[in-house]
């Protein structure tokens, strides 16, 4: 039995990849058969707290993701659990024909951590931005998708990743982000978390747009509008009894991610809504183009992922009720 | 059971073009050309040279085999029925509704299949990590790749090359069916692959090269691994597409098609004439 505690220590403000790889150590002290693979990017995703301790359970694959990911079913048909670790568009992108016919067709036991998500590439380009990774996964049948929003769910949701049976991606980010949980977070797999009460409109969002998205709240409440706050750490399974209660309780939605706009969590959400309660949802989120280069957060603030436009998508939404 | 030596083996791969072909005249149309060419070496495999259980399919310390070139699927379930891992009966269902078997192998619907194929350039990575995961439980198990010749035209082959040699995977054995056909023509008019013999060893691996045909060949390409203590190997098995049809033999066309009662009768006529 693992009696230790699955938290590295001080990670509240530590970069979300660090935290990773603190954490991804502390497994591999609790499960014997998890191994490392990597793609020349052990360093760079900070799996190498992992590597340093576990070297003889740690591959690198060089600059070969296609194989990486294969190999990871493997592994997976040999009874260990691989972590695969790399960007998140070559685990999405790149590699995404091995992600569906050798992973999730075949359902095997791999733990895909995409880090350096969304634009926290900033500088790096379109080519290193992963912006397409949520509706690419989310699309693969038996996959389950995670984006924990701070470093606590963080290290929680790959917890309870690997002790997941089945294909999991978890978009890990990369530079830090704003603490919104503690020690004692409660994950599970497709619940979401309530954040906030509220009756005239829902904000839901996932990863680097949750802190936003409650700072969007308080905004809303100095207008006498109550948002309710969802953090849906899972986007696949999705929380359908969240969201239809948020439907039907509030009657208007607003979701924010870091993501293009096509095959994210509005459009999961719009779907869901659309069949069971259809009630008016705004989308904040990247509008179908690629987002050049900047630094992080004013990359961000261009593409309109701002606390000011969740306002205004949460007013329009009240509107057409 | 008792191993099949080489003049058994050749009867036993004659039996299963015969099954094999009539599974396709069945279905319709299937890949005929792949499934012939690679019946010789897929027979041999099952009939002595891989430690499998029928009745134990998920046997830890069992060899593991992928048909990375997936679509000769008709010939790999007609041999793992004639194994036992399942009814031959079983096998009448082939490419019917909710069948277990398709053209390509479900490892979930399959009893005996190690992973699921279809797709090319994936079964050699998969092999790479299978390899690694048992070296690393200290398994003496090998893994076998069966891959097409046209197969390796995939980058994702070379990176897989690249890292079984990188590792020293001595426990991973590659099958080059090289039937010298693509589905759009012949291979060297579609993308050259020679010199294959060179490639493979520039690579770190250690190359056989073996005609696929004749069953003491197979057998001796796999006694004494690894070639090199180290090193990976690579068989290079120089086969004939349509093999044992003589009217389709080498045409490129056969890769995927119908399979017509004078085919068969074809087929039948030359395993008389031999025996």
């Amino acid at each position: 039995m693992f009696k230790k505690s699955i938290f590295p220590k001080d990670i509240a403000g530590m970069e979300m990849r660090g935290v990773f790889g603190k954490a991804l150590a502390i497994q591999g002290e609790k499960h014997e058969n998890l191994v490392l693979l990597g793609a020349d990017a052990i360093e760079s995703t900070r799996a190498i707290d992992f590597a340093n301790k576990f070297p003889e359970r740690s591959f690198n694959f060089g600059i070969a993701e296609q194989e990486m990911l294969s190999a990871a079913a493997g592994f997976a048909l040999c009874g260990k659990i691989p972590v695969v670790a790399a960007y998140g568009f070559l685990i999405s992108l790149r590699s995404c024909e091995q992600v569906r016919t050798d992973i999730c067709y075949p359902n095997l036991n791999v733990k895909m951590v995409g880090t350096h998500t969304g634009l926290s590439m900033g500088p790096g380009g379109t080519t290193h931005h992963s912006t397409e990774d949520i509706a690419v996964m989310r699309s693969f049948a038996n996959m389950t998708v995670i984006a924990p929003a701070d470093p606590f769910e963080l290290v929680k949701a790959l917890d309870e990743a690997i002790l997941h049976p089945g294909p999991v991606y978890l978009r890990a980010g990369r530079g830090p982000m704003p603490t919104i949980f503690s020690d004692e977070i409660i994950f599970k797999i497709g619940q979401s978390h309530l954040l906030r009460e509220g009756k005239d409109v829902t904000l839901i969002a996932y990863g680097s747009m949750v802190a936003p998205a409650l700072e969007a709240g308080e905004i809303l409440l100095q207008n006498s509008i109550e948002a309710r706050i969802l953090n849906t750490g899972t986007i696949k399974p999705l929380d359908e009894k969240a969201i239809i209660s948020a439907a039907n309780e509030t009657g208007a939605i607003v979701t924010a991610e870091e993501h293009n706009i096509i095959g994210g969590l509005g459009e999961a959400v719009a779907a869901l809504t659309a069949r069971v309660k259809p009630v008016p949802v705004q989308m904040v989120a990247i509008n179908d183009t690629y987002c050049g280069i900047g630094p992080e957060e004013p990359l961000r603030q261009k593409h309109g992922l701002t606390i000011e436009n969740i306002v205004m998508a949460a007013k329009k939404a009240i509107a057409l009720k | 059971m008792e191993k099949l030596d080489a003049q058994q083996l050749t009867k036993k791969a004659n039996e299963l073009r015969v099954v094999c072909l009539d599974m396709i005249k069945e279905a319709g149309s299937g890949h005929v050309g792949g499934s012939l060419s690679a019946m010789d070496i897929l027979t041999a495999l099952y009939f002595n040279i891989l430690n499998v259980i029928p009745e134990n399919p998920n046997y830890r310390h069992r060899d593991r085999f992928i048909l990375s070139a997936g679509h000769k699927a008709a010939a790999y379930v007609a041999v793992l029925a004639a194994r036992g891992f399942y009814d031959m009966n079983l096998l009448k269902t082939f490419n019917k509704m909710d069948s277990p078997f398709g053209m390509h192998p479900d490892m979930h619907k399959i009893p005996g299949c190690d992973m699921s194929t279809g797709s090319l350039g994936h079964g050699l990575p998969v092999g790479v990590g299978m390899a690694l995961a048992l070296r690393m439980d200290g398994i003496k198990s090998k893994v076998v790749v069966l891959m097409g010749d046209g197969e390796i035209h995939e980058g994702s082959v070379w990176e897989a090359a690249m890292g079984a040699a990188h590792y020293n995977l001595d426990n991973i054995v590659a099958i080059v069916d090289y039937n010298k056909c693509c589905m759009d023509g012949p291979i060297e008019s579609i993308l050259n692959i020679e010199p294959i013999v060179d490639k493979w060893k520039c690579f770190g691996w250690s190359i056989r090269e073996i005609n696929g045909h004749k069953m003491e060949e197979i057998l001796t390409a796999f006694k004494n691994l690894p070639d090199q203590r180290g090193k990976p190997t690579v068989i290079i098995a120089d086969t004939i597409k349509g093999k044992g049809i003589p009217s389709v033999e080498g045409k490129y066309s056969s890769h995927y098609a119908v399979c017509s009662e004078d085919m068969l009768n074809e087929c039948k006529l030359q395993i008389d004439n031999e025996e």
